[in-house]
């Protein structure tokens, strides 16, 4: 560790800033927009991170030796100090409300000295140094709920279980999504629910969303990953087309060059446009980002595929992508039954079958993935097969398969 | 505030119960208690997607502060009439401590801020790292701005072609495998490149994330156009009393992330030996003690992960540097390719900043519009990139495998004699 990391560490206080009252008219005062770089602070990056840091945490840094899961949700660390700390981490819903915010807040004020902190997939983690502390914090979370009875606090999310769900904004926030992203996940985590809290799984299983191919949530590299796509190409509205777009960026910006430039009448005025030869169109999307005039989104058109076996940790086996199993589910809100259907199958299945430390991915690998469709009931289909590039990588070009169900003797 | 339109939103009710938090409980709890009519209106437009089945946001809208060219996402309802309370609902990023950390004080603060600004809904946190604040219009902007660099000491993170905001795992503030000052780091970089990352001059977005060890929470393989990853170079630190422990069952394998099933006794054979990818450990039954052959150890960690009382990373540390991570628009998902095997990181990390520089220059002197480094890495040929771009070393390591094909583009400098030839020459010795 570097001397200098760890002293500047040690110094760094937390700002006295955040102590003085907030001032909701100050804002007004300073900014002037005939003047706007008046009273302008710009580029002064994040608040120092070791400000934030529990006493613990930054007497420790760099000192721990080794952790202990010693119940699900509850992380012991210990340091060469002889000190430990217990990370209690909770789920939380990501999408949350500023009196949620004051809650964890009154929480980390109880038990943590202030201090908490979030996870990259969107748990909440508490910190104490003694047993009885740690007790306290349980109970007390366990017993935290909102108005119809969902727990605000959930304890979980550690070693062989369902961790939380990194998500996108779907329907919430995105111009752009095929399907919604809280809805969905919420769903899929009530029926889950049991494997968030417990250790029952063979490895973690990393489940994430993205609500549309542009995949704010990077789900490519998940144990299971909910995608939103779309199945009906753009349409074109001509007559605002011109107006909206670049329309040399919108062919570019299609990577099949489905698109093409055109020109029509309209009320006896020509119109810069475009057409697109739906043949072509993989549904990407892209046009769409780049041209507000090319509309995708279909209540029909629009759902979900299923894509699993991805990982990100090195871990055994390399990091690898996400597989498409199951190429479209439609819509079902507000509580999409066939999506948690099928990801409460395929998670049980691995379960049942896979081997202690064996990700999803692995297993599947491991059984083939003819056996994988098989054991999981999923129907296989012609969708399931590349026809993108380097899908050749994925052809089998070896007698190495097995006599799943699939083969009928011709 | 007596004039409070709430909006029937059955299918939305829907997601009240089951044990999972509900957002649907918490945006209704604080709508009533604060009477804003921004939730109820974001709810009532919500139930109208779930009837339609499809979003009922507007494209864009390019809104933000003053000299920035990010940071700040324009969002516009297309339900304007029925929800004139969220018509303009743009996003705020406001950039992250490194591995997010907070104090009580300082979100405190932050939520009154948003009660009296915007919409008081939030995302703890956005997928590239960000706080988020979700929902405000554009009048609200540069107080927002004002409010968060004089009264909070915070800023804006990235949007857009910019630098993104960089994140990082917990790192060794509360782990011992991290390789690496993952926050320092981070912190660092995100100081040195404000400019970067407020101001586009990209031609698409350029993603950092500093992930401690190959574990790598922080996804950084697989989202980062550069992806720095803890490792070691020298042996696994080997505490023989504390294997035999786990042998022996007094302690518990994988810290005990398996507890709630019974997978039998710990098998040292097993589970660790028989699973090691590169077969360079052995268990000696009879002595009791456990060999690595670290020259052939890959750095996996799943021995480290199953035995984290007795295997540590070694002491001589650094990072690997990785490139070329996206999602799969356009040509596809990709996965960063490793650049540099080891680089010892150490402030000021000049020697990465000059690798980074380096990458940026050439990027934004040939990257098309919206092509991601990744793509670039790949029209131009890794071959190319390693050696012609960067400089470095052609190696073993740069490949999981040698290419199959034999069209290598031969320069003519490598040529003997050059490609300069007389055909009349050749047809002396070789009649047509």
């Amino acid at each position: 560790m570097s001397d200098k990391v760890y002293e500047e560490i040690q110094n760094t206080q937390l700002d006295e800033i955040f102590s003085k009252p907030y001032d909701p008219e100050l804002a007004e005062k300073l900014y002037n927009p005939q003047k706007p770089m008046e009273n302008r602070i710009t580029d002064i990056g994040p608040p120092h991170y070791a400000q934030f840091f529990p006493p613990v945490i930054k007497k420790n840094y760099g000192k721990w030796v080794s952790h202990e899961i010693i119940q699900p949700g509850v992380i012991k660390y210990k340091s060469e100090t002889g000190d430990v700390v217990y990370a209690v981490r909770v789920g939380c819903a990501r999408l949350v409300t500023t009196d949620y915010i004051r809650e964890v807040c009154e929480i980390a004020d109880k038990y943590c000295d202030g201090y908490v902190r979030w996870t990259t997939r969107n748990n909440i983690e508490f910190h104490v140094t003694d047993e009885e502390k740690l007790r306290a914090l349980l109970d007390d979370l366990k017993g935290r709920k909102f108005p119809n009875g969902s727990y605000k606090f959930p304890v979980g999310g550690t070693g062989a279980s369902v961790t939380n769900i990194v998500h996108t904004q779907g329907w919430v926030h995105c111009h752009t999504p095929a399907i919604d992203a809280s809805g969905v996940v919420k769903a899929v985590m009530d029926e889950l629910f049991d494997y968030f809290g417990s250790h029952k799984l063979p490895a973690q299983v990393r489940i994430a969303l993205a609500c549309c191919l542009n995949m704010c949530g990077a789900v490519h590299c998940s144990d299971i990953a909910i995608l939103g796509i779309h199945r009906k190409p753009p349409l074109v509205e001509d007559d605002r087309l011109q107006h909206v777009c670049e329309i040399p960026l919108v062919v570019a910006a299609c990577p099949l060059g489905a698109i093409k430039p055109a020109t029509v009448e309209i009320d006896g005025e020509k119109k810069k446009t475009v057409r697109v030869n739906k043949e072509r169109c993989m549904f990407c999307g892209n046009c769409y980002t780049m041209c507000p005039a090319m509309p995708l989104a279909d209540g029909e058109g629009d759902g979900i595929a299923i894509l699993v076996g991805g990982k990100i940790s090195n871990r055994i086996s390399p990091p690898k992508f996400s597989k498409l199993v199951i190429p479209f589910i439609p819509n079902e809100p507000p509580r999409w039954p066939t999506t948690v259907k099928w990801i409460k199958k395929i998670l049980e299945t691995y379960a049942q079958h896979a081997r202690k430390y064996e990700r999803l991915g692995e297993w599947a690998e491991r059984i083939g993935w003819e056996r994988f469709f098989e054991l999981c009931e999923i129907p296989f289909t012609e969708k399931s097969i590349d026809d993108y590039r380097l899908a050749y990588d994925t052809y089998r070009t070896s007698l190495h398969f097995k006599f799943t169900s699939h083969v009928e003797p011709m | 505030m007596a004039d409070i339109k709430k909006h029937d939103t059955p299918m939305v009710d829907e997601l009240k119960g089951g044990p999972w938090p509900s957002f649907v409980d918490d945006i209704y709890s604080y709508a009533e208690k604060h009477q804003k009519q921004a939730c109820f209106d974001l709810m009532g437009q919500l139930e109208l997607s779930y009837k339609h089945k499809e979003t009922h946001w507007k494209h864009g809208g390019i809104v933000g502060v003053f000299g920035y060219g990010g940071g700040v996402i324009g969002r516009y309802s297309d339900q304007q009439d029925k929800f004139p309370a969220i018509w303009a609902f743009h996003t705020v990023r406001v950039n992250q401590p490194a591995s997010k950390w907070y104090h009580s004080s300082a979100l405190r603060k932050l939520c009154e801020m948003w009660d009296h600004r915007g919409s008081g809904m939030l995302n703890t946190h956005g997928s590239t790292g960000d706080l988020v604040l979700l929902g405000t219009v554009t009048e609200q902007l540069e107080p927002i701005f004002f409010d968060l660099t004089h009264q909070m000491n915070m800023d804006l993170g990235g949007s857009g072609s910019n630098l993104r905001t960089p994140s990082c795992c917990v790192g060794k503030a509360r782990c011992e495998w991290s390789c690496i000052d993952t926050q320092a780091l981070c912190y660092d970089l995100t100081m040195t490149y404000q400019d970067e990352l407020h101001r586009p001059a990209f031609p698409y977005k350029f993603k950092f994330k500093i992930s401690g060890c190959p574990n790598d929470c922080v996804a950084a393989i697989a989202r980062a156009d550069l992806s720095i990853i803890g490792t070691w170079i020298d042996d696994i630190r080997i505490d023989q009393e504390a294997v035999r422990a786990y042998v022996g069952g007094e302690l518990k394998p994988n810290a005990g992330a398996h507890s709630d099933r019974d997978w039998g006794p710990f098998d040292i054979q097993k589970e660790v030996i028989d699973l090691c990818p590169t077969q360079c450990m052995h268990w000696d039954e009879k002595e009791k003690k456990l060999y690595i052959n670290n020259k052939e150890c890959n750095r996996c960690m799943h021995c480290i992960n199953v035995m984290p009382e007795a295997l540590r990373p070694g002491t001589d540390t650094g990072a690997t540097i990785l490139m070329g991570a996206k999602a799969p628009i356009l040509d596809g998902a990709q996965l960063s390719t490793v650049i540099v095997p080891f680089m010892r990181l150490e402030p000021p990390y000049d020697n990465l900043k000059e690798l980074i520089e380096k990458t940026w220059d050439f990027w934004m002197e040939n990257g098309k519009n919206r092509e991601r480094l990744g793509e670039l890495i790949q029209r131009i040929g890794l071959n190319r990139f390693i050696v012609d771009v960067l400089g470095l070393k052609p190696i073993p390591q740069h490949v999981r495998e040698p290419r199959s094909n034999p069209y290598v583009f031969w320069k003519e400098e490598e040529v003997e004699g050059g490609w300069d030839r007389d055909v009349a020459e050749f047809r002396k010795r070789h009649p047509a």
